[in-house]
Order: structure tokens, then sequence, then C-alpha cells
């Protein structure tokens, strides 16, 4: 018998049953419950008069809509704060493992504070009514986001009904360059597949490069296989998993401990392990980026130009390109070092991590923010890293450089609360997705490393972070 | 869920690749805590010209007249024709939910996304891949000919064209199954439910600290 990926053993540990098609039914150790897509699913359950499966396996947070400043006025928008209120009210019927909500101390965007909590452990499966899921799988588990349908299936059968993906391996070997991170792999990766390069597999990302990555900078990398098109990204376990698990709060202790951390070490694929698909990226040549485009795939080097419509040869994807740079107010060839930015945005479930934020302040210790750029907002992932950066000092070095050092939350990611872009703004932003309105009707968004993002805030425009630090 | 089984409906043509589901329903509309009345704001950025919020009396709204499911000869439409990748992004469920409100039935193109994809079938909107040749081929036929039909059959997995030709789908028994008789798959898999209280206190005895 061939040896087994990391997925194959994640997969087949959960299956409960398997229909003659091949689809499985396939048993869900955590669910994280947000408010977005959780009401429609809590009164799905309500009109059927059925109950949670085990409340003991749902995390929840309020995330999405929650405002990041002035705290003490609450949610001013009615709608936000009735489907806030739904998920109080949700989790005060039903129960929870653990709920973080509105002004909690432990309160996050949910990605963040799961794995912080130690409620995501290796060997799970773990399911949320968001795409981001796939973050959780730096811890080795095997994490994709759900619909609401979905979400009422996991609540009322702790099973999603579900065909195995196909594995595609990414293997980065070698050294990043200074300056470079998990962020600029992700998107480099993007670019050379496409946004929907990774439908229909889950990815487990391998190599030198990936294990000397830390969690978090795993985490950014996971989270952005859904902008792969995979629904699942993942690592495997090493000794920086297990350093990461130990000692927080729902992370098993004692003989527990002992017990799992010897099933973690088996938590890889096997050498003689055969994928569907394997892809090798060279981490030397790996570059800071900058997205061009409104799809991630439309990615290039800081130090390359907007590329040129007329030299693509398929039609539809020229048009694409046109319609994008139109858009996005861009002129074809012109250096990206050029653009000019109005916002910048440090923060999402892709880099709002203590890490991230310390990568930033090291760009903005000592600087100023230009003045053509009107804001600049930095948003920690949780309450938990807002007072660890607090800690070091990290919000003076920020507010010193002209940013503003907000409250947790999704925040201008998707600009569900009043943190947004206006029509034509342009944001270097360190979230995930680049699509037409994505941070505000009209807006106009460059994903970036939170490195980059402090840099274009600096400078004003995009620099090579390279020449910075 | 509402069954599908044939459906006969006009085209209209989405004619962009990588269609994400922000696009499909933006941001501000996800507020609402029902599962209904997503249609008037399906593609809400491209259909309207002005900044849409909820609330909002939408038959006061102008409209895009570039928009194609603006246009008159589109009225009516109940399948979108889209290129590769639609549906991508975001997991909201929203999207398909929008989809349907505004009163389409299926989807045709040469690939969707994988979670809007799952969407679909728990909603009744029929995702059918053809390839890219043939979704190409339709683009054509659509734009040629005003009031363009197609037939699709789902238990025969067939779309028809008007003059009789037939293009053959693929789609996973199971969920053939499903959507032919509208079963609720909440209620399907409790069938199991002995079977997954077994795996789940042999994995509480292996695996305590999960629980």
């Amino acid at each position: 018998m061939p040896g087994q990926t990391l997925y194959d053993k994640l997969w087949n540990s959960h299956v409960v049953r398997t229909e003659a098609d091949g689809t499985a039914l396939l048993y869900i150790d955590r669910h994280y419950v947000h408010e977005v897509t959780s009401p429609q699913a809590f009164e799905g359950l309500r009109l059927a008069g059925r109950q949670p499966w085990r409340v003991g396996s749902m995390v929840a947070t309020a995330d999405h809509n929650t405002p990041t400043k002035d705290w003490q006025d609450g949610i001013t928008d009615p709608i936000s704060r009735t489907q806030v209120e739904t998920l109080d009210d949700n989790i005060r019927a039903f129960g929870a493992k653990a709920y973080f909500p509105f002004r909690d101390r432990g309160q996050g965007i949910v990605h963040v504070i799961g794995p912080e909590q130690g409620a995501t452990l290796p060997g799970m499966t773990v399911v949320c009514g968001d795409s981001h899921t796939s973050t959780h799988g730096a811890l080795a588990a095997l994490a994709f986001g759900i619909g609401t349908s979905e979400v009422e299936h996991v609540l009322a059968t702790q099973c999603l009904l579900i065909k195995k993906a196909k594995s595609f391996l990414v293997r980065v070997e070698g050294v990043l360059a200074r300056g470079c991170t998990a962020k600029d792999i992700a998107l480099k990766l993007i670019g050379e597949i496409g946004t929907a390069g990774g439908t229909g597999c889950a990815i487990e990302f391998a190599g030198s490069a990936i294990r000397a990555l830390s969690v978090e900078a795993r985490m950014t990398l996971c989270n952005m296989a859904i902008e792969a098109g995979a629904r699942a990204g993942m690592v495997a376990a090493d000794d920086r998993t297990i350093k990461y698990v130990q000692g927080r709060p729902f992370a098993p202790r004692g003989a527990d401990w002992e017990r799992a951390v010897a099933y973690w070490r088996t938590l890889n694929s096997d050498a003689d392990a055969v994928f569907d698909r394997v892809l090798e990226l060279d981490a030397a040549r790996i570059k800071p980026a900058v997205t061009w485009g409104t799809s991630p795939e439309m990615v290039a080097s800081v130090s390359c130009k907007v590329p040129d419509p007329r030299k693509e040869a398929d039609p539809v994807r020229r048009e694409a390109m046109e319609r994008a740079l139109a858009y996005m107010g861009l002129t074809p060839n012109m250096p990206i070092t050029d653009i000019k930015v109005d916002k910048v945005f440090i923060g999402s479930c892709t880099n709002s991590r203590l890490e991230d934020l310390r990568e930033a302040a090291a760009v903005a210790r000592g600087r100023r923010k230009a003045d053509n750029v009107r804001q600049v907002l930095v948003v920690p992932g949780s309450g938990l890293v807002k007072t660890q950066a607090e800690a070091e000092g990290l919000d003076k070095v920020f507010l010193a450089a002209g940013f503003e050092w907000r409250e947790p939350g999704c925040s201008m990611c998707l600009a569900m609360n009043d943190d947004r872009l206006e029509p034509g703004e342009r944001c270097a932003s360190t979230s995930n997705r680049n699509f037409e309105g994505r941070q505000g009707a009209g807006g106009r968004t460059h994903l970036v490393s939170p490195a980059m993002a402090a840099a274009a805030a600096i400078a004003g425009r995009f620099v090579d972070v390279r020449e910075v630090v | 869920m509402q069954a599908f089984t044939q459906h006969q409906g006009l085209v209209a043509p989405l004619d962009r690749p990588n269609v994400d589901t922000d696009a499909i329903i933006p941001k501000q509309f996800l507020k609402s805590i029902k599962r209904s009345g997503f249609g008037p704001n399906l593609f809400d950025e491209w259909r309207y010209l002005d900044r849409g919020e909820p609330g909002m009396d939408q038959a006061r709204r102008p409209r895009n007249p570039n928009f194609v499911l603006n246009q008159e000869r589109y009225l009516g439409a109940s399948i979108l024709l889209a290129r590769e990748n639609f549906g991508c992004g975001s997991s909201r469920e929203h999207a398909p939910w929008a989809l349907a409100d505004f009163g389409f039935r299926a989807v045709i193109a040469s690939s969707f996304a994988d979670i809007f994809f799952n969407n679909c079938y728990k909603n009744g909107l029929l995702p059918i891949v053809l390839d890219s040749a043939t979704v190409e081929r339709l683009f054509r036929a659509t734009e040629a000919s005003p009031g363009f039909r197609l037939k699709v059959d789902l238990p025969a997995q067939r779309v028809v064209l008007p003059d009789g030709e037939t293009l053959r789908f693929e789609i996973d028994p199971f969920r053939k199954h499903c959507l032919t008789n509208g079963l609720d798959d909440i209620g399907l898999t409790l069938q199991h439910a002995e079977v997954i209280r077994e795996f789940e206190a042999r994995r509480r005895a292996e695996q305590p600290w999960l629980f």
C-alpha cells in the first residue's frame, strides 16, 4: 500500500460512512460560528424542531459587523446590531463551548481567536461558515469553509456530506529573502496557478521554506489557499506546531497532552505518499508582491510594471485585464512603485496576528505616514493580540507614525462596518481579496504584506520594503 | 428544498470570468438574518448606478442600462450563462439565495468555485458544468438570437438547444438524487444517527482532548 498524504490521514480518521458514489459523511470536531452566516442556520434548526448535536464543538464570536472604535457607544448601525444580538440570543439559547461576544476581551476575528485559544488542534476537522476557515490548516487540521445550509447540517448532525478532494502538494524549497513573507508566497502561488488553480483540491504546503515559517506565518499562507481556489490548505505538524499549541486555554494537559503529542507527530505525509498534483516554488525567487487588478491572481512583484493587456493572447483574459485596469484607474506599463495610495489597512484574518503587527511596526518605527495618505488603519485580530501588542509598545509606534490603532474585528477587509473605502480611493491592504467593491463600493484594493503596507503608508506609494528596512 | 427535474427558460449571458460572490451579493446585504429577499440586490454594484444600502426602495434606483440583466431582451431570464470560476471568493450562501430569489433556476459555466457549487445544490439551483468550447458556443448563440432558450433535463443530465441538439453534463449521483427529489439532507443524515453516535463514542475514547 502506498504511503498516505496528510490529507488522507485527516480524511480517513473522520469518515463515519460512505455513500455508493463516494460521498462521505465526515465527522466535524470543531465548529466556529460568527454572526453573519449563522442566523439562518439556527432559524432552520428551530423551524425543524432540532437541537444542536454537540454544543461542545462550537466556539463563537462576533467579528464581521462589529465596529473598531467608540466601543462605549455599542453598535450604532441597527441592522448590524440586530445580527450581533441574534448571535447573542442563539448562543444563550443553545450554548457553546466558548463565546467571545462583542467587547469581550477574548473577542476577535474567528480565525485569529480559534488557534489563539487552542480551540483548533492538530488532527481536527474544523469548519465555519466562512471561506477563510482554511487558515486553521496551519495546525495540521483539515479546515474548510462551508455555506449556511452546511452550518445547519453540522449543527444538527455534527457531520458534513462531502466528497474527497484531490491532493495538491505545493513544495517551497530554499530561503526567503529578507523582507519577503508568507503573504508573498501565497500571492506568488496564486499568480502562478490562478484563482481557480486549486479548485477541487486540498493543498498541503511543504518544503524547507514552509518548515522555516512560524505557525502564524503558516496561517497566513493557509488562509490564502481559498484564494487559489482550494477549500483547504494545510501544513504538517512539527515542533513549531506543538510548541505553539502548548499551554493555550483549550489545549490538552497532563497525560492527555502526552497522548495528543504522540498522535500529532504522525500528522505528516509519508515519504512515499502520492499526490494528484505537485508544484514546486523556489523561495529565493519570491519577491514582495503587489496586486494590480481585481482578482488575487492579478499580481506582480513590486519591482515590475503594470502589465499590458495588448500582450495577452486570450481574448477573455484580455478583456478581464482591461476591465480590471479601468476599474483600478491604472495605465499599462506604469511602474508599480509609481502607484500612490490614499489609505492603508493592516489587519484581517490573513495578517492581523502579533507577528504581522511587529513587522509593520518595524517599518513604521520612527517614521511618519506620507501627507497624501488619508488614513492608516491598524486593526489587531483579537483582543489578546491587541493587549500583547500594547505590552510591546507597538500601539505607540503606530500612533507616532500617524496610524490609527483600533479595536479588533474584520473591519475593512470586507467593510461590513464603518471602515471602508470611498469610491475611487486606493488602498494598500494586508487582507485577502481585491475584488471590485470588496473594501467599499468603487474602492481600489492592492494586496500586500504587512511590511509592504506600512512602507506604502510611509512613502505614500508602493515601495520595495527591502529598500526600507 | 425545491426539487429540480426539468426546466425550460430564457438564457442571460454574463460574459466575464471569475465572478466572485462579493459581486453576486455585496456585503451590506449580508446583515439580514433571513434567507429570502436578496433578489433585488443581486449583482447590486453592476445593476444600479447608485450605491445600494439595505432598506432602499429598489424600484426608484437608477439602473445601469449596460448591465445584461437590465436589458429588455433578457428580462425574465431563468438560466444564467457564465464563464470560468463562477462564484469564487466568500462562502456566503446569500449568493445562491440571491440568484434563486431573482428567478434563476440554473447556472451554466465552464467551472465553478467549490463552496458556491455546493451551496447551489442546497437551494434548488442547478450548477451545470460544460466544457469551455461549448460555453463559448452558447454565448454566441445567446447573443445572436434574441429569446434564446434552453431546456435543462436533470434526470437525463442533458441541456437541450432550440434545434434539438443535446449537451450531456455530469453530476454526482447522490446530489442528483437529493435535488430531483427535493430531499432535506439533514433528514437523510439523521437516518444514520446511530452510526454517528458510535463513531463519536469511539473518538471520545481515543482522543478525549477533542471533547
